[in-house]
């Protein structure tokens, strides 16, 4: 045992310093990470945004009824504000509020699915890569590299005419492509883990390759992925809105943002305009949305911040 | 603020004209806050201190002291968030906080020079060291090219920079850290400036090259005619080179007097703790070695509001009335700012006179009489070689970097083997290998009485339990995402010892036994400072009950003060565990305060094996013998007395190492047979030299005899 001074010394904290752990309530690093989320304005903005745009596609149509199924060609291109059409009709009857919150909800369901389709692929590839090394490493990444090498978006083209366009295809057509980026991030991330002192500390203990994975590097890249994730997701959506532009999009009467865009667009000259603003600025914000909330998880997931 | 009514020291010769008495620099109540994320440090507080011209002023203190947030303010170079918000800078008796922006840039440019750390981070790597030495002429003066690389030659040939032509036109990545802080003292002398501000200088480099920069800096002093601040933790640094001593605590200077009498009887409470701490100062009167005086708790958090003497929650003398009244600095050669300050009667307790040595019979019994329990760690010819690659697509192996070349110990129960060297000699690589965390080259390890290498993997693993590492960073060792009771935890669970209960339970004793409160197991790496942190790597070595913990430079990043508790603990657990420890560590001080026996390590090879004492007092081999002269002593009669074996030069590479004896290319007395290796020969005080400096003395030859 230490002598009473020194023990005491240390444990009662006689003199709260900055380091001194012990006066200083107990808090999670869950806890700390949402006060330093907190703190950035902009990333609560963007939290903001996304759980408002969500709220009115999902929870809108509880409460909005309108027929997304029939059209009604009595009552196309009516401007916002006629009878019962706050944002007036599309080309076919439909109600443009109504049809944007039907296209949302589309758009957020496979943005979301995709983006962590390809953040659980990628993660585990990556991971599995960069603690591994040597040949494996090397065969896993030049995978990735030819992958990349070849255009996505000709590739979507190419995989959408083949198979018929439905929400889960979607998720697959752009989950398969996306999750390389994922994977190259997290392999230089575990490259870079796996010489820390910690997990040499845990190898001279006797621990094995699977538990340095397991308990030390997913952990510790965890903040990494969930950045790249909010990003992946953002991608996402706009990859829907791209397909759906060029015509390879969920076939109607199912919709999405970027399908309504690609609508909008053929009517511009016809001064349409509330076919073509709404979904446009539907995906900036909820692209800008996740973009902030990365920003915001990149500094709560950021151990120094939190240091003093 | 507390700015406490003015009994500023020698009021009277701010009004000097010229001559000596007139100081060159002086802060006057300069205080600097800096604003971080949550609230605002106060990082100097009320700071009053002068600068003679000619002189050398040493700062000391312990990290978050202030020390370098006073060289900063003078600088001008305050991290973001810091200012100086209250007293004056006056250089040549003025004020550099009135003065206009442009005048203050051209005194702090050219008027004075400042030396940093990290010689490596102080140098841009993409440009010539000739262009940066000549920067400040250039950008000062507005010199032309030609001439301004002249003058950068010649002024790296007066730091003794080696063929200084060639050198001007190198990148820095070319030279090494000792060079590369010539090249930097270079620059900061290049525009001749009247002071010189050097932080921290020596700290990154090893012990024989901080010898020379050190001296250096003493001779251009002189040449120059300049005035020097030393701003550095080390003691022993500050004793041989300074006229002047300023002791900085928690943003304050707390004593201030001429060196030797400060380390004759220093007067605060603080300063004479610090110096109780040293590990020399309680090894050097006997073989024995007393308990380390170990200052408990931690400096104050400076962004709260501080009343009373600072040092007062630690302070073994504190008295009700230091927690409240505000002390200043007395006046006179001798100012102390404590209200019981060490007197002259207590102080010859703690004066440490050069006592004449004892050949000190029992540090010998105490290794005599182990001679026969069979070692723990038994290494044979260890050998380890790195293969060096050139860069490229394919990597082909252009050489072999011999890191360890056959290195044989022992290391008994109980006894604590030290391993002291510069950087690159491979005593970490020692360790990682006596670990586990490499597989040697050639050569045996045997662990209690089993070689390793006849094991298989879960033979092997399971062996992990009997020897464990402590690391010099706990806090890099540590996942930042783990709670302290998951760390603690994870040697038990790797190794499947016991249930969850039972691993809860042995978690809250290692606590118990490191002197931490239980309270701590919720909490993350990030939130204990670092002596609790190597107190946490502690335990976790702890936890499977080994018999041996190699420890690789478990204290070298700590303050004196902590240092002194972590070594304490260290060694009262060995006492009450049995434990026997291989100690890695550049610091041959603390090696010599925690070892039985030692072992020096020059290149990959062990140079001289021995009792500790005669290691440290009757050096052998001439390699030891120069580590040991250019330790500093934080005892300013020893350290000025010494007659020195000095090295010159630098570490050659381990990539091509000289053939037979590594050192010969350094060594002052080598001839032509050391080119033919020695063997490491001895009975008890083995050294491989084939000219050792003095035969095995008897009394550790006698146990055998």
């Amino acid at each position: 045992m230490t002598t009473p001074a020194e023990t005491t010394g240390m444990s009662e904290g006689t003199s709260p310093g900055p380091g001194d752990a012990d006066d200083t309530p107990v808090r999670g690093l869950w806890r700390q990470g949402v006060e330093v989320f907190c703190e950035n304005r902009l990333a609560l903005v963007g939290l903001a945004m996304f759980v408002l745009l969500a709220a009115v596609c999902f929870l809108g149509p509880l409460f909005y009824h309108t027929d997304q199924v029939h059209t009604d060609l009595a009552a196309v291109h009516l401007p916002p504000g006629t009878d019962g059409h706050p944002l007036g009709t599309d080309g076919v009857g439909y109600d443009q509020l109504g049809r944007l919150m039907l296209g949302g909800q589309t758009s957020i369901i496979v943005g979301l699915a995709a983006g962590i389709l390809a953040t659980v692929v990628g993660t585990v590839w990556g991971a599995v890569a960069g603690f591994a090394g040597g040949w494996v490493d090397a065969a896993m990444m030049r995978l990735v590299d030819a992958m990349m090498s070849i255009p996505s978006l000709f590739l979507f083209m190419l995989l959408a005419a083949i198979v018929t366009p439905s929400v889960s295809m979607l998720i697959l057509i752009i989950g398969a492509f996306a999750w390389l980026g994922p994977a190259r991030l997290v392999r230089g991330e575990a490259l870079s883990l796996r010489s820390r002192e910690y997990i040499q500390a845990m190898r001279s203990m006797g621990g094995t390759g699977g538990r340095a994975v397991r308990r030390h590097i997913i952990p510790n890249a965890i903040g990494t992925v969930i950045v790249n994730a909010t990003f992946q997701v953002a991608d996402a959506i706009l990859y829907v809105a791209y397909l759906s532009f060029l015509g390879l999009g969920v076939p109607p009467p199912a919709a999405n943002w970027g399908g309504m865009l690609s609508d909008g667009l053929a009517d511009t000259f016809s001064g349409h305009w509330w076919l073509l603003y709404p979904p446009g600025i539907a995906i900036i914000l909820i692209v800008l949305a996740f973009n902030f909330i990365g920003d915001g998880l990149r500094d709560a997931f950021e151990v120094r911040l939190r240091r003093r | 603020m507390s700015a406490p009514i003015d009994t500023a020291p020698h009021d009277d010769d701010v009004s000097g004209d010229g001559g000596e008495g007139r100081p060159l620099l002086r802060l006057r109540h300069l205080s600097t806050d800096i604003a971080l994320r949550r609230g605002t440090v106060h990082a100097l507080d009320d700071v009053n201190l002068e600068v003679r011209p000619g002189e050398t002023l040493g700062i000391v203190g312990e990290s978050g002291s202030g020390k370098t947030m006073t060289a900063l303010s003078v600088m001008g170079l305050l991290p973001s968030g810091g200012s100086v918000v209250g007293g004056q800078i006056l250089f040549e008796g003025r004020d550099l906080r009135s003065l206009p922006p442009d005048e203050v840039r051209r005194i702090r440019g050219v008027r004075m020079g400042m030396v940093f750390q990290d010689p490596l981070t102080s140098l841009n790597p993409t440009m010539r060291i000739g262009t940066q030495v000549a920067e400040p002429l250039r950008v000062h003066e507005g010199v032309g090219k030609a001439e301004a690389r002249e003058r950068a030659i010649e002024m790296l040939r007066r730091v003794g920079m080696p063929r200084a032509d060639k050198i001007v036109d190198d990148y820095p990545h070319r030279l090494s850290g000792g060079m590369r802080q010539r090249a930097v003292i270079a620059m900061a002398l290049i525009c001749s400036p009247r002071l010189l501000i050097a932080d921290e200088p020596t700290t990154a480099l090893d012990v024989t090259t901080q010898r020379q920069i050190l001296e250096l800096i003493d001779d251009l002093r002189e040449e120059f005619g300049m005035a020097v601040i030393l701003v550095t933790h080390d003691l022993g640094v500050i004793a041989g080179r300074a006229e002047r001593v300023a002791v900085m605590y928690a943003g304050r200077v707390v004593e201030t007097a001429p060196t030797a009498r400060l380390f004759r009887s220093p007067r605060h409470r603080y300063t004479e703790a610090l110096m109780e701490s040293l590990p020399e100062s309680a090894t050097r009167e006997s073989g024995a070695r007393e308990r380390l005086y170990s200052i408990p708790g931690l400096p104050p958090d400076l962004s709260r509001p501080l009343n009373g003497c600072r040092f007062a929650p630690r302070c073994r003398f504190a008295a009700p009335e230091c927690r409240t009244t505000e002390v200043t600095l007395s006046a006179g050669e001798h100012g102390y700012a404590c209200l019981h300050p060490v007197t002259a009667t207590t102080a010859a307790a703690s004066v440490r006179t050069v006592a004449a040595r004892p050949s000190a019979p029992e540090a010998a019994s105490e290794t005599g009489s182990e001679t026969d329990s069979e070692a723990i760690l038994s290494v044979r010819d260890l050998v380890k070689d790195y293969g060096a690659t050139t860069g490229g697509l394919l990597r082909r192996t252009s050489g072999r970097v011999s890191a360890v070349a056959g290195v044989s110990f022992e290391v008994r129960p109980g006894e604590t083997f030290g391993l002291v060297g510069e950087s690159g000699c491979g005593k970490s690589t020692v360790g990682r290998l006596a670990v586990g965390l490499e597989s040697p080259t050639g050569g045996r390890i045997v662990l209690d009485g089993t070689d390793i290498a006849t094991l298989d993997r879960r033979e092997r693993r399971r062996m992990r339990r009997q020897v464990q590492l402590m690391f010099q960073d706990s806090y890099a060792a540590m996942n930042p995402r783990m709670r302290v009771d998951a760390i603690l935890a994870e040697p038990l669970e790797i190794q499947q010892v016991g249930d969850a209960s039972a691993r809860r339970a042995r978690v809250t004793a290692l606590l118990d036994q490191v002197g931490l409160s239980r309270r701590v197991l919720e909490r993350y790496p990030h939130e204990f400072s670092g002596g609790q942190l190597q107190r946490l790597g502690l335990a976790r070595a702890l936890a499977l009950r080994p018999r041996l913990i190699v420890g690789d430079e478990p204290v070298s990043a700590l303050d004196v003060s902590i240092q002194a508790q972590v070594l304490n603990l260290m060694r009262d657990l060995q006492r009450e565990l049995g434990l026997a420890y291989v100690f890695i560590s550049h610091d041959l001080s603390v090696v010599d305060y925690m070892s039985d026996r030692i072992g020096v390590m020059y290149l990959g090879k062990l140079v001289e094996v021995g009792p500790a004492h005669d290691v440290v007092r009757a050096a052998r081999h001439p390699y030891t013998q120069a580590l040991i002269d250019a330790v500093p002593s934080a005892d300013p009669g020893l350290a000025a007395s010494r007659e020195s074996v000095t090295i010159r030069g630098e570490l050659p590479s381990a990539l091509n190492p000289p053939t037979g004896c590594r050192f010969r290319t350094r060594c002052p007395i080598a001839e032509g047979i050391c080119e033919t290796e020695p063997p490491l020969a001895g009975d008890l005080h083995q050294v491989a030299c084939h000219f050792p400096l003095r035969p095995e003395s008897r009394t550790a030859a006698a146990p055998t005899g």
